[in-house]
């Protein structure tokens, strides 16, 4: 066999690899969409969405949950937003190259490799306890808030550092302070950016359990919440609650409400790759 | 005859630039990137409405000085200047000056073309509206008018809603200069505006510069030597960060005083 052969076999043979290693996930994620789709597309109606919980499964809706994951997901993108981003364009933008800033940097990195579980703890002792907010959606976004931070500061400071220089120089020339040349130049060019790591971060943070169970979000709420201070459970809670039913009927529930969690993040994500694109497709250095 | 004629015409305009008043006045300027010392006890005095050009090899500290007349190099890290730098008889590098001030009466216009990714009208307008400008008139009135002193108003007159990424290199950096006028600096620093450019483009830019000479005071850094001896009324050659030759242009390509700038003028380095 000679050398050129030789080496277009290997060739090939990595790129079947190739093939074989990026399908994977995609086929056992299929497999398991066909699998629920099948046990629980046929549950799903618009009485499924706006019943409450019952003890019966076939009555048994998930208004509840879905309530408590809209205004868990509302209130949390509220707090975190202004505080990642604000937090990003300081160590991009203002943070100068530092002992302290090397610090910052690698606990930041740290922090998005914290278990959520820890979250949950730490929402529990200070959100729950110690400024009083009890099990309440609250307490629960400023969790999500602190657990989903990390993501959005990083993503943000990626998207600022895109920006070219040459644009903050040319700003900063004609005679523009640090934060017009921020605001008006750097923020607009990166925005899809930023706004797409913050879409991102959410949607990681709607599949979140562990730490909303430990600050207390309840696996039975007979009412749907209507204020940042009820309780409130989230659709992944209620869905384990299902689960964890012996009768067969709860488990198409749950498959139910499963195909209407990854509707909600599969949206979320589309939303995030078409700002990406459009931003992409705008601006072209 | 026709010689001593051209002869008296030059010594006459030159005669007149040395009676005009001092812009820029540079008193033993060192400047240091942390133990790298990249100027050495520069000297040097700008006079109004001329033209003067800054030469030298890569690295001599050219564009280093040229920053320093706007103070863009105060973002870089370790940079540390001694020694004074006067604009109409300010200190520029005293503590309570307004950098943002100073930026608006010395303008700049980079190597590569940089207009903002926004329409034509804004890019011109943006230096306006920093400086918290609000009648929309005078804005419009200013963008015409700084449009047309870089002769691009004929070209993108229809278009001044349309993204100024859409221009050409050579009409991006008119825009730029455009955007430069458009806030009447007193100043304007170039640092090498036309190395990115076509020969057509660089031949408009430094017609241009004829024109806004009457109006304004350049400083242009250029690698070109052709085009310093062209456009400039005053020469200064930088080597290794020293000032070695500063002179008039004619003087300088024709006459030069020390042999380093003879050296480099005919191309034997650099």
């Amino acid at each position: 066999m000679t050398n050129a052969l030789k080496n277009k076999l290997i060739d090939n043979a990595f790129k079947v690899f190739g093939i074989i290693c990026t399908l994977f996930g995609l086929v056992i994620l299929g497999i398991l969409i066909f699998n629920i789709a099948e046990v629980g597309l046929t549950r799903i109606d618009w009485n499924f969405i706006t019943s409450l919980p019952s003890r019966k499964a076939e009555k048994a809706g998930i208004y509840t949950a879905l309530m408590g994951t809209v205004w868990i997901l509302f209130l949390t993108a509220i707090i975190a937003f202004p505080i990642g981003v604000g937090a990003g364009i300081y160590l991009e933008e203002y943070g100068k190259k530092s002992k302290w800033a090397n610090f910052l940097e690698i606990n930041i990195s740290n922090l998005a490799g914290v278990p959520s579980i820890i979250y949950g703890l730490l929402g529990l002792e200070i959100f729950v306890r110690a400024f009083n907010m009890g099990g309440s959606i609250l307490a629960g976004s400023f969790t999500l808030a602190l657990l989903i931070l990390p993501i959005i500061i990083v993503s943000t400071r990626e998207a600022l550092k895109a920006v070219p220089s040459s644009i903050k120089d040319a700003s900063v020339a004609l005679g523009a302070s640090k934060w017009q040349t921020i605001w008006n130049q750097t923020l607009p060019a990166s925005i899809g950016g930023v706004l797409t790591g913050v879409i991102l971060a959410i949607s990681r943070a709607i599949g979140e359990t562990a730490p909303l169970i430990v600050v207390g979000a309840l696996a039975y709420v007979p009412f749907a919440p209507s204020s940042p201070m009820d309780e409130f459970t989230v659709m992944p809670i209620q869905i384990f609650n299902w689960v964890s039913r012996p009768q067969h009927e709860f488990a198409v529930n749950a498959a139910a409400a499963i195909i209407i969690l990854l509707l909600i993040t599969f949206m979320m994500n589309g939303v995030a790759v078409y700002y990406r694109n459009k931003w992409q497709k705008k601006i072209k250095w | 005859m026709q010689v001593l004629e051209k002869q008296q015409i030059m010594t006459g305009s030159q005669k007149l630039i040395e009676e005009k008043k001092t812009i820029i006045e540079a008193r033993d300027v060192n400047v240091f990137y942390g133990h790298f010392q990249a100027l050495k006890g520069i000297n040097l005095t700008i006079k109004e409405n001329s033209v003067t050009a800054f030469i030298g090899p890569s690295g001599c500290g050219k564009s280093t000085f040229l920053r320093c007349f706007n103070r863009m190099n105060d973002y870089i890290d370790e940079f540390c200047l001694d020694g004074e730098i006067l604009i109409d008889n300010n200190k520029i590098y005293w503590n309570k000056i307004v950098v943002e001030e100073l930026r608006k009466e010395v303008g700049m216009v980079f190597q590569k073309p940089n207009p903002f990714p926004k329409t034509i009208f804004e890019n011109v307008a943006y230096g306006l509206k920093i400086h918290g400008i609000k009648d929309k008139t005078y804005i419009e009135e200013q963008v015409v008018k700084s449009l047309k002193d870089v002769a691009l108003w004929d070209e993108v007159k229809d278009d001044l809603k349309k993204s100024a990424l859409a221009l050409s290199g050579g009409q991006q950096q008119r825009l730029c200069i455009a955007r430069t006028l458009a806030v009447e600096p007193k100043i304007i620093l170039m640092d090498e505006p036309t190395s990115a450019l076509d020969p057509i483009s660089t031949a408009k830019i430094e017609e241009l510069l004829f024109d806004l000479k009457q109006k304004y005071t350049i400083v242009i850094v250029t690698h070109n030597m052709q085009q310093a001896a062209r456009i400039s009324d005053k020469t200064a050659f930088f080597y290794m960060g020293d000032l070695i030759e500063y002179d008039d242009t004619k003087t300088i390509f024709t006459n030069p005083k020390q042999e380093k700038t003879q050296n480099y003028i005919t191309g034997r380095f650099g």
